[in-house]
């Protein structure tokens, strides 16, 4: 049994990482002279405006793009690498659930594809559902779910093939705050849970203060990172943790960086 | 009951035009027939013969239904005679050529799907393949075929009916096979599936409704194309050989008759693939 409270090694190592698209209007720097160790175990969130490259970073750790300068391992190998050893589960902003397939035909999706046995299959589908809380769903399909049910069962996909890093992009960003609230919780205790290193991208400040360890803030033209903020919250965070002053001055620290970041243009 | 009663006026006024034509266009052959008798004739006698000549320029809706029937009904299903017999002939021709327009359409979006320069080179040839009509070629492929030392129609048959049918099978399998999102690309990517599986899991499920909005235009242009390569001279089987007798002996029964069967044909074919893609939607999930 893995030591879910103690951060450990090293898992995502950046150094001097640069990212440029050529596009039609020229190039476009994407992330400029990103340096960021995260550990595991650790939840890390990145918040900033549209542009600033916190999803172009998670892609990159996800080898959905490949810095042109300096140095990205992920476990200590490139994210190629990484990725065939199974390394990470990636969850979308959209749920992205197969129409055709039922709840646990979507989740048994990767494991169809890395080729685990039947029987391997159906235990770990049915672990994950209950992971996730959808036990009574497996034989639905998507469009009998609402929006939430679907993200929960897209991160279940991501958790099916037990990688210890879940890369999550905006998973909650198109839900309603009720429910986001909700799935942040569930998300929060996920984590206890399986102790994964979560790399977490948002738009929402109290999201990003309510479930992360460290908080990366980021900025625009070039995407850069201005402000890395610890967080001294306890693990163990209830809902009603957001109205304690900590939580305020930590969410007032991520404005004021944002804020900052802005002014340099 | 709301939606039949659009279609029984339709099909009231198609019948009441049907009949006045019959008795406007026959009619000039009772007059003609009155005059080389000497006699003059009122409308009252003439509308009455217009309805049941045995050669007919247009004959009328009950004839073609009393012919049709007797067609069907009126001998063994073997008998050379017996529109099912033709029926079946033409059927055969078309799943044939279906089958094959299907296989062709689909094995050729892969490949234009997977390499640009398959699209590059293959696309435009099979637009212009589509604007050659189908009357002209139909009599090169059975001239060709026979060549060869294909004997039967058969297989030229199935030619014909697969030239006009692959198109709109590649046309919406291209955008089908194209229709997954980044999104979903990039998922499966995460999970470092080979191309193989990307076409398995996702594109191949993700066309299928466009893979069958098209098989309905494909087994319709299956049936037009094993009728038209019944048509040439030669051909003694299919409701297009039937088309072509009546038409040439100038029996309008007969051709009119075949004319009905093969409506009747597409018809069936057409509740055939909705009832194959009906089974095809409930097995993937889709709500009714």
């Amino acid at each position: 049994m893995k030591d879910t409270l103690s951060v450990g090694a090293p898992v995502i190592e950046a150094k001097g990482l640069n990212l440029v698209f050529q596009t039609a209007d020229g190039p476009v720097h994407a992330l400029k002279d990103v340096n960021l160790t995260i550990n595991a175990g650790e939840f890390v969130s990145f918040i900033g405006p549209s542009g600033c490259g916190k999803t172009t970073f998670l892609r990159a750790i996800a080898a959905l793009e490949h810095p042109t300068a300096g140095t990205l391992t992920v476990n200590g190998i490139t994210p190629d690498e990484a990725r065939r050893k199974r390394a990470y589960g990636y969850v979308f902003q959209a749920a992205g659930l197969y129409p055709w397939r039922t709840i646990a035909g979507n989740i048994r999706l990767p494991l169809e594809i890395m080729g685990f046995s039947k029987p391997d299959q159906a235990e770990r589908v049915a672990r994950v559902l209950d992971l996730v809380e959808l036990s009574g769903f497996a034989n639905k399909f998507p469009w009998q779910l609402s929006g939430g049910m679907q993200q929960r069962a897209s991160i279940a996909r991501a958790l099916a093939f037990d990688a210890d890093i879940l890369l999550m992009d905006e998973p909650f960003g198109a839900l309603d705050e009720i429910v986001r609230d909700r799935l942040n919780e569930e998300l929060l205790k996920l984590w206890a849970r399986t102790g994964k290193t979560i790399g977490f991208v948002t738009h929402s400040i109290p999201e990003a203060v309510y479930l992360s360890t460290r908080i990366v803030v980021m900025s625009p033209r070039p995407g850069r990172i201005t402000d890395i903020i610890d967080s001294p919250l306890p693990r163990d965070r209830p809902l009603d943790i957001r109205d304690s002053r900590e939580f305020i001055e930590i969410a007032h620290r991520v404005r004021e960086g944002l804020r900052a970041g802005h002014q340099d243009e | 009951m709301r939606n039949v009663l659009p279609v029984l006026t339709v099909l009231c006024g198609i019948l009441v035009i049907w009949y006045a034509a019959a008795v406007w266009m026959n009619a000039t052959w009772v007059h003609d027939q009155a005059e080389r008798a000497g006699v003059t004739v009122t409308w009252a006698e003439v509308i009455p013969e217009t309805m049941a000549q045995e050669r007919p320029l247009l004959p009328p809706p009950h004839q073609v239904a009393a012919e049709l029937w007797q067609g069907i009904t009126g001998q063994a299903v073997t008998s050379k005679r017996s529109l099912v017999y033709h029926g079946y002939v033409t059927f055969k021709g078309t799943m044939m050529g279906f089958g094959l327009g299907i296989l062709t359409g689909v094995l050729l979006a892969m490949a234009i799907v997977r390499y640009r320069v398959v699209e590059m080179s293959v696309m435009p040839w099979a637009v212009i393949s589509q604007t050659i009509p189908i009357v002209a070629l139909a009599p090169m492929i059975i001239v060709v075929s026979s060549q060869m030392g294909l004997t039967g129609r058969d297989i030229p048959k199935a030619i014909i009916a697969a030239y006009l049918s692959f198109f709109p099978v590649l046309v919406s399998m291209v955008k089908g096979l194209r229709s997954p999102d980044q999104m979903q690309l990039d998922l499966l990517r995460t999970y470092g599936a080979g191309e193989w599986a990307t076409f398995v899991k996702l594109r191949l499920p993700a066309s299928m409704p466009y893979f069958f909005a098209s098989l309905k235009v494909a087994v319709a242009a299956s049936l037009v194309g094993t009728i038209v390569g019944e048509l040439p001279t030669g051909a003694i089987e299919g409701l297009g050989a039937r088309m072509l007798i009546g038409s040439q002996f100038g029996e309008p029964l007969i051709m009119w008759s075949a004319l009905f069967a093969a409506a009747i044909l597409a018809g069936l074919l057409i509740v055939g693939v909705g009832a194959v893609e009906r089974m095809v939607r409930l097995r993937m999930g889709v709500p009714e």
